[in-house]
């Protein structure tokens, strides 16, 4: 027992001597809340938020309140009345041209355009990358490079051409027509992100699948779609907004009656007769903008992991 | 088929791109039930060759067969062969089943046979228990095991290996050079194996080939390759610690060849020769660190001074290097012998492990 004691001591020593050594710094250094770091970083977040953040608050602001409150010009206050019916007029009751029936109609044309348009040009898209990528074939370097040099070709260039050719096969003023030219101008920059998306997955994955007999749709369908809802986010993300937002080829190859939502906005809110009604201008463009703005919200966090994916290797 | 004729035989191979030649009219003949072992350093071409039995790359000219049937144009699933990839190459979406049977389910086999050729493998492989598992949840040996095991259902006749056990570390490597040795041993298929490790090469295969920029340097069972190496590139690959090489030349003493070196001569008695020892021909003395007796292990044999430099003890082993005759050279002995740096010992060339290569060919003389 008495050798027990002893032990004891002895380990108690031992500890004794340890906290002593442990006396000085010691694991993580600790941060001040309030260094000029921290006070520098956030203070210029703030600022940039700020500025981004009050058009939007002025813009909601002001949809939200009658006519006769936005006549007093104090745009930063918040309304004194709600009144939703400025959102209502801007969908269903603005004039635009001879028709009547606010934004709702170019809402409706604008997904009649956007829907095909995004799947056909991603469809494409990825399977020509998929091709580019994976199975080389002669004079494949040189077709990608001149669908690169695509991109950089400014738009405005190939529309005269492009609206002779529709009128020749006779879809120019349909909303085929339009799906087809937003198909094709998606195409360079979609094929570079896929292409660079697919040769950065494992070389091994697709040569392993080809020694399990798998041709080319078997590979594609099987092993690479799987593998690729990121880059088919950030796709998507990339042709919504394009497409929804686009202004130029709207106005260029449809007629007034398929307008698409962006160039009816700019009928609304550029109209010259009468009262300028702010109230509904705001409405209008809050819910024209409204579409990609979700789109944002609801892919964020796969859109920035999908960008990683397809910027880092190529 | 006998048991002699050729599972693999590669006649006259070669692959460029474009200025770059990798392969250079290359033959091999694998026999049935062979294991055969690639081994080069990186960028010799052991990868693509193995790629081109495959049929993943195509070759700028030549033919291969498997089974005797000229596969040289046929897709990869067609020419009967398996492969294990250093990645593994599990499909990630995939659960350990599913990238099983992925080929059969391709393949548009009867669901019957798939399940019971997955229980077999499965079985083979001791991976039952990790059927339903997505790869992301495995381990590294899991994953290769799995990645066996998709070769395995497919029930080829030719397994190809692209250094699989590279990506594992040090204690899983070994388990699994094991687990393949014994696969096998029971498989009884032709392997073929590409490595860069010679450890696995010379513990696994039947046969060795050493590659260097595209050129098969020899082609022999683990132990010729070991103790009669062809040239002195394979000498000097093959062996840790690697082999020493004194620079020489031969000359005549009272009648007898010998090897001399910065004043030094070493008696060649027991050296088998293939060629002439004509006196004054530059040469290359090759000697293992093995090979060397040290001080207690001399039995009369000509001896001579060296000084110990430095001692690398690695537990079974006491390696020392030494001062000898203007040139540093290593010597294994008994993890238990010890020496002080600077100490004197006496050494003794084992002639008839020795190699002795043309200083100009670098050749086996």
């Amino acid at each position: 027992m008495a050798n027990v004691s002893i032990l004891n001591a002895t380990g108690a020593a031992i500890d004794a001597v340890r906290t002593e050594v442990a006396a000085g710094p010691r694991g993580k250094r600790p941060k001040k809340v309030l260094s000029g770091r921290n006070i520098m970083v956030y203070g210029t977040l703030g600022l940039a938020a700020l500025y981004y953040l009050l058009p939007l608050y002025v813009m909601v602001v002001t949809s939200l309140k009658g006519m006769p409150e936005v006549r007093l010009g104090n745009i930063f206050s918040p309304p004194m009345e709600i009144t939703f019916e400025p959102w209502v007029k801007a969908w269903a009751q603005a004039c635009t041209g001879l028709n009547c029936d606010g934004l709702s109609r170019g809402f409706w044309n604008s997904v009649r355009i956007l829907v095909p348009s995004v799947i056909v040009s991603i469809a494409v898209a990825s399977v020509s990358g998929y091709a580019l990528a994976n199975w080389r074939f002669k004079g494949s370097e040189l077709f990608f490079s001149v669908l690169i040099i695509g991109a950089f070709i400014p738009y405005q260039v190939m529309i005269y051409p492009l609206v002779i050719i529709l009128r020749e096969i006779g879809i120019y003023g349909s909303l085929t027509g339009l799906v087809i030219v937003h198909t094709i101008f998606g195409m360079p920059i979609l094929t570079l992100l896929f292409r660079n998306y697919f040769a950065g997955l494992p070389e091994e994955l697709f040569k392993a699948a080809r020694i399990d007999g798998a041709g080319f749709w078997q590979i594609y369908g099987r092993i690479m779609l799987p593998m690729s809802l990121p880059i088919f986010v950030v796709a998507i993300i990339i042709q919504v907004t394009g497409i929804w937002n686009d202004f130029l080829f709207g106005v260029v190859f449809t007629r007034p009656d398929t307008y698409p939502m962006t160039v009816q906005l700019n009928n609304i809110v550029n109209s010259v007769q009468g009262v300028k009604e702010y109230n509904v201008n705001m409405a209008a463009t809050l819910l024209t903008g409204a579409v990609p703005l979700i789109v944002y919200f609801v892919s964020g966090r796969l859109f920035v992991r999908g960008i990683a994916a397809g910027a880092v290797k190529g | 088929m006998t048991d002699l004729s050729n599972s693999v035989s590669i006649r006259d191979l070669s692959l460029s791109f474009g200025a770059v030649t990798v392969l250079q009219n290359l033959d091999l003949d694998i026999k049935d039930g062979e294991f055969l072992v690639l081994l080069g350093s990186s960028g010799c071409g052991k990868s693509t060759l193995l790629n081109c039995i495959a049929g993943l790359l195509e070759p700028t000219d030549g033919q291969i067969f498997i089974k005797d049937k000229n596969v040289t144009w046929e897709e990869p699933k067609d020419r009967g062969i398996g492969m294990v990839f250093q990645s593994y190459a599990l499909y990630p979406q995939m659960t350990v089943e599913k990238n099983l049977s992925f080929g059969l389910r391709v393949a548009g086999m009867p669901k019957e046979e798939i399940a019971k050729r997955i229980a077999r493998a499965s079985n083979i492989l001791q991976i039952e228990p990790l059927l339903q598992r997505k790869p992301a949840a495995l381990s590294g040996g899991q994953r290769q095991r799995v990645a066996i095991g998709r070769a395995l259902v497919r029930d080829v006749d030719v397994f190809l290996f692209d250094e699989p056990l590279s990506n594992l570390d040090a204690k899983l490597r070994s388990e699994l050079r094991v687990e393949i040795k014994r696969l096998h041993q029971s498989l009884k298929n032709t392997m073929i194996y590409v490595t860069h490790d010679q450890i696995e090469a010379l513990t696994l295969a039947d046969r060795i080939a050493i590659m260097k920029s595209g050129v098969i340097q020899q082609l022999d069972d683990p132990i010729t390759i070991y103790n009669r190496p062809k040239n002195k590139f394979v000498a000097g690959f093959i062996g840790s610690p690697s082999m020493n090489f004194l620079t020489g030349e031969l000359a005549d003493e009272g009648g007898r060849t010998v090897f001399r070196t910065n004043g030094t001569s070493f008696s060649l008695a027991g050296y088998e020769a293939t060629e002439t020892l004509p006196p004054g021909r530059k040469v290359v003395l090759g000697v293992r660190p093995e090979h060397i007796k040290v001080d207690g292990d001399l039995a009369g044999e000509e001896a001579h001074d060296a000084i110990v430099d430095i001692e690398e003890p690695m537990g079974a082993d006491n390696l020392i290097w030494l001062k000898l005759a203007g040139h540093t050279i290593s010597v294994r002995i008994g993890g238990a012998r010890r020496y002080a740096v600077g100490a004197k010992v006496r050494l003794g060339f084992d002639m008839t492990m020795a190699s002795l290569f043309d200083a100009e060919t670098e050749d086996r003389i």
